[in-house]
């Protein structure tokens, strides 16, 4: 444990450091500013913010992750050379690269909602937004990771960040609803709560949709999601399939870190 | 008070001199309905309200003191000023309908009902006007009643104030706060309704005026009328009811400045417009409703200056709909705008405010320059594909609804507002 | 005859069907320097790696002060390694590099900055690892092998990119710990360099160690006067060897 926190402490302090990191805390602390000057209601700008999250997030902590890691490579080779597990070095790593992804995106977006101020109900759609955030950070951060430790080649690995980025932010919805249309006349609610298990994004984004749309979330199948995802098991459920989601990328990430020959 | 109880005595007292009998002989010898006041009270000489209208004058009063009263059904069949005086309680029991009213030109005031029966043949209710006119039912307060406040072929009421109670869990066991039934020229004002299973219902009434009414926590709908033309509704708050509100097959309803909040459930809507012709909404809030307002074959209606806040969707238009005008109202924070199951449509939408419009006003006239289509592709597909809600703010259906503005396939191309206002219009 | 520090019995290694160690015999002896030399694409890198626990041999054994290193990591805290390519997280400062391999190695060793000082690495130690140059991080390279005191030293290419001056301190260094009882492991391209620091070469060609002996062995057995010409001569024979 005491080398992953060694590992984690430079590293995270090397990643909080790229200009990229800084672009991206400003980038969220810009649009939340600005949103939050051009509006009076913190709920909208919130509601504004959810698509840039749901979007943005997965994207930078895969493309990031990958490319920091795949430039890290002489680093970890130094590294290795040093008397220090594997196992942990790869959490040291990932927890390296998460913290400072975690710490701006925080940052960045919180700020302004502090600086303005606003009221309780607010704040506390905000926490729910900023740990959907703060979730997918942990999750695209791991398959990142799993990613670069598995392509030799930068560009590759890049190719392959941007692909499963693409395949789940994208690709992923239109299988969904193609289900859903292909086979309307079923009742799917059941299915639909299974498909959306299944994609990290989506997770989040329902559970943004409950807070952020309840009007709409009590129509008739809504209701259904509502029930769900508002019992103890449902929210059990989702918070096991996100877990789930971080540490599968990450056993398989550690499994080929130990094996791999550098 | 003392000051006040001494009064009431003091006219008892000239009201029985004038007729030429002491207040005592007129209760020990009966009947005689010359007293303009008569006092009921637990352990008075009146005992119950039924004796007291068995000697009050025509027109005169009868005063209720507190106590609680539990009696056969109260029929009150002369014209009649029953008055609560502090806390009266008219306990039903559980049993019986507690007054029905016959006769014409009757007040009721200030008395606290409670406890009235259940029956599945009868609408046994706190207080129920049969055949009368002129009747007013005012600041009472009624209890776990099973229909409260019952107006059966009356004209020319009031009822006002009243506080009617309820904690009502099945539908089928639970009856309407006010009930209105083939009545005409009812002012229904300032009442407090909840956990009925209608707060107000109307069926076959005519020239009902409902103003500055609260109807919440009901279990089916907070107003509910049928077959009623020329009502007029103003300052109402319908909140938190099971389905909303419910205005069908009736003609010229006039609505203004209600306030329809917090309806939410798979059925649930602010208000919904059926089989309704050349009607008015103006200036009502329609906030945080699964659907706010749903219009199934309201034609001509026209509909100005109404706020729609936060709803699942602000406006369900079905295609029976036709000519209704929507103006200068403002549309911010839904889900979905408007959600249509036709393609085409004979509405006309101008100078609305819509919060999710992203055009640009170049002559800052406060006009954007380009038509806005309150119709989302999203709104359609869920539509069609009912569990396609959870894709809702997906990247997917983002990108679909970017390609149908460019090149609409499945939105309808006519409902559209020509000239969308840049501010608020409220 | 001491007991070798580094002993490796029949290592082979292959990365899919491309075999780059074929089974590998070496020993490196205590306060010797071991000059591993071989064309591009000999295995010298691989041979490195194996010794450093980077990567994995498919077979044989590799044994370090007499106990085999195979899933043991604590070894390598008695070794120090300057690899070839010198990238480090750019934003980190040299000087926050070294503290955390202190950091990680944590207490116990002696250590040696000296080459901090010799190298006049002060004033770039306190700058982002990004704006050094090749050499100056090379230096850095330097210091971090020595740092530990270690009982090995792993030097890939050492004076690669690195100037004149720089180049004949760290030989300097090299043969001053060597003195002092120090083990090397030493790649270079340069045969002169290792003609001065080397005691045994280690020939590699093709993933195989065609030599392993004392640099005087094999310019006895090759005839010739100089390491450069020796190897040369090695290769040609390599060849033909492979040819037949």
């Amino acid at each position: 444990m005491n080398t992953l926190v060694k590992v984690l402490k430079y590293q995270s302090k090397d990643a909080a450091r790229s200009r990229w990191l800084i672009a991206y805390a400003a980038f969220f602390m810009l649009v939340s500013e600005v949103l939050l000057r051009f509006s009076s209601d913190p709920m909208k700008v919130q509601l504004s913010l959810v698509s840039v999250v749901l979007f943005l997030v997965p994207l930078v902590s895969i493309v990031f992750g990958t490319v920091y890691l795949c430039n890290a490579r002489e680093f970890i080779e130094l590294l290795l050379a040093q008397p220090i597990n594997r196992r942990q070095m790869y959490g040291g790593l990932y927890l390296g690269l998460t913290l400072p992804l975690v710490l701006a995106f925080v940052c960045g977006l919180g700020t302004p909602f502090l600086f303005h101020g606003s009221d309780a109900p607010a704040y506390g759609t905000l926490a729910w937004l900023l740990t959907a955030g703060v979730v997918l950070t942990c999750v695209f951060t791991a398959v990142a990771s799993l990613i670069a430790i598995r392509c030799e080649d930068r560009l590759r690995g890049l190719g392959a960040a941007i692909g499963v980025w693409m395949l789940l932010t994208v690709v992923y919805d239109g299988f969904v609803l193609f289900v859903l249309a292909a086979f309307s006349s079923h009742p799917l609610e059941r299915a639909t709560l299974g498909l959306m298990m299944a994609n990290p994004i989506d997770i989040a984004r329902v559970s943004l949709l409950l807070r952020f749309d309840g009007a709409a979330m009590m129509g008739y199948t809504g209701a259904v999601f509502l029930d769900f995802f508002g019992k103890g098991y449902g929210m059990a459920l989702t918070a096991a399939a996100l877990a789930l989601w971080v540490l599968l990328p990450l056993t398989f990430g550690m499994r080929a870190f130990e094996r791999k020959d550098f | 008070m003392p000051d006040a109880r001494g009064g009431v005595a003091l006219l008892t007292a000239l009201a029985s001199l004038a007729l030429g009998a002491s207040p005592g002989r007129a209760q020990r010898e009966q009947p005689s309905r010359a007293t303009l006041i008569v006092d009921v009270s637990p352990d008075g000489p009146v005992r119950t309200i039924r004796a007291a209208l068995s000697l009050v004058a025509r027109g005169g009063t009868v005063l209720v003191h507190p106590g609680t009263y539990r009696d056969t059904t109260i029929v009150v069949d002369v014209p009649v000023r029953i008055v609560g005086d502090g806390d009266a309680i008219l306990d039903g029991e559980g049993k019986r309908q507690i007054m029905t009213i016959t006769s014409d030109s009757v007040m009721v005031r200030g008395l606290h009902f409670e406890n009235v029966g259940v029956a599945f043949t009868e609408d046994l209710a706190a207080i129920k006007v049969i055949r009368a006119s002129s009747c007013e039912i005012r600041d009472n307060r009624i209890d776990n009643a099973f229909f409260g406040i019952y107006l059966q072929e009356a004209s020319a009421c009031i009822v006002a104030g009243n506080e009617l109670r309820a904690e009502h869990v099945r539908d089928a066991m639970s009856g309407n706060g006010i009930h209105l039934w083939h009545s005409r020229d009812i002012t229904i004002a300032q009442n407090h309704i909840t956990g009925h299973r209608d707060g107000i219902y109307f069926e076959f009434t005519r020239e009902a005026h409902v103003h500055g009414n609260v109807s919440t926590d009901n279990l089916r709908y907070g107003l509910h009328f049928m077959y009623s033309d020329s009502c007029d509704y103003e300052g109402n708050t319908f909140r938190h009811n099971g389905a909303g509100v419910a205005v069908m097959y009736s003609h010229r309803v006039q609505m203004a400045e209600n306030r329809f909040e917090g309806n939410r459930g798979s059925s649930a809507y602010g208000l919904l417009l059926k089989e309704i012709a050349d009607s008015r909404l103006e200036r009502n809030s329609f906030i945080d409703n699964t659907a706010g307002l749903v219009a199934d074959g309201a034609t001509r209606l026209v509909a100005e200056h109404n706020q729609f806040v936060n709803n699942g969707w602000a406006l369900r238009l079905q295609a029976s709909t036709e000519d209704a005008q929507f103006t200068g109202n403002d549309f911010a924070g839904n889900t979905f705008d408007v959600a249509t199951n036709s393609r085409s449509s004979s509405s006309i939408f101008r100078g609305n405010y819509w919060s999710a419009y992203d055009g640009y006003d170049r002559n800052h006239d406060g006009v954007g320059d380009v038509p806005y289509s309150p119709v989302r592709l999203a709104s359609v597909v869920v539509a069609q594909t009912e569990p396609a809600l959870i894709l809702l703010r997906s990247n997917f259906l983002y990108l679909l609804d970017a390609a149908e503005r460019v090149i609409p396939a499945l939105t309808p191309e006519t409902l559209m507002d020509t000239s969308p206002a840049m501010r608020w219009v409220q | 005859m001491t007991e070798p520090l580094v002993r490796i019995t029949h290592l082979a290694k292959a990365f899919g069907s491309l075999p780059v160690l074929r089974s590998i015999d070496l020993a490196v002896r205590p306060g010797r320097v071991m000059a591993i030399v071989g064309p591009n694409g000999a295995g010298k890198t691989t041979l490195i790696k194996s010794l450093l626990g980077l990567t994995h041999p498919d077979a044989g054994e590799i044994w370090f002060g007499g106990s085999g290193v195979r899933g043991d990591e604590a070894y390598r805290a008695r070794i120090g390694y300057m690899p070839q390519i010198a990238r480090y997280p750019e934003n980190l400062t040299g000087a926050e590099l070294l503290a955390m391999l202190k950091d990680l190695r944590g207490e116990g060793a002696r250590l040696d900055e000296e080459l901090i000082e010799l190298l006049d690495l002060e004033s770039a130690l306190a700058q982002p690892l990004r704006v050094l140059s090749g050499g100056t991080r090379q230096k850095v390279n330097a210091v971090m092998a020595f740092l530990f005191s270690p009982e090995l030293l792993v030097l890939d290419e050492p004076t690669a990119g690195l100037d004149p001056l720089s180049s004949r301190i760290l030989k300097d260094k090299i043969l001053a710990a060597k003195a002092s009882g120090r083990t090397f492991i030493v790649t270079s391209h340069i045969m002169n360099e290792l003609e001065e620091l080397a005691d045994d070469v280690a020939f590699m060609l093709d993933g195989r160690a065609l030599f392993v002996g004392t640099l005087a062995e094999l310019k006895r057995i090759t005839c010739q006067k100089t390491l450069e010409r020796a190897i040369a001569t090695m290769m040609r024979r390599g060849v033909l060897t492979e040819a037949a």
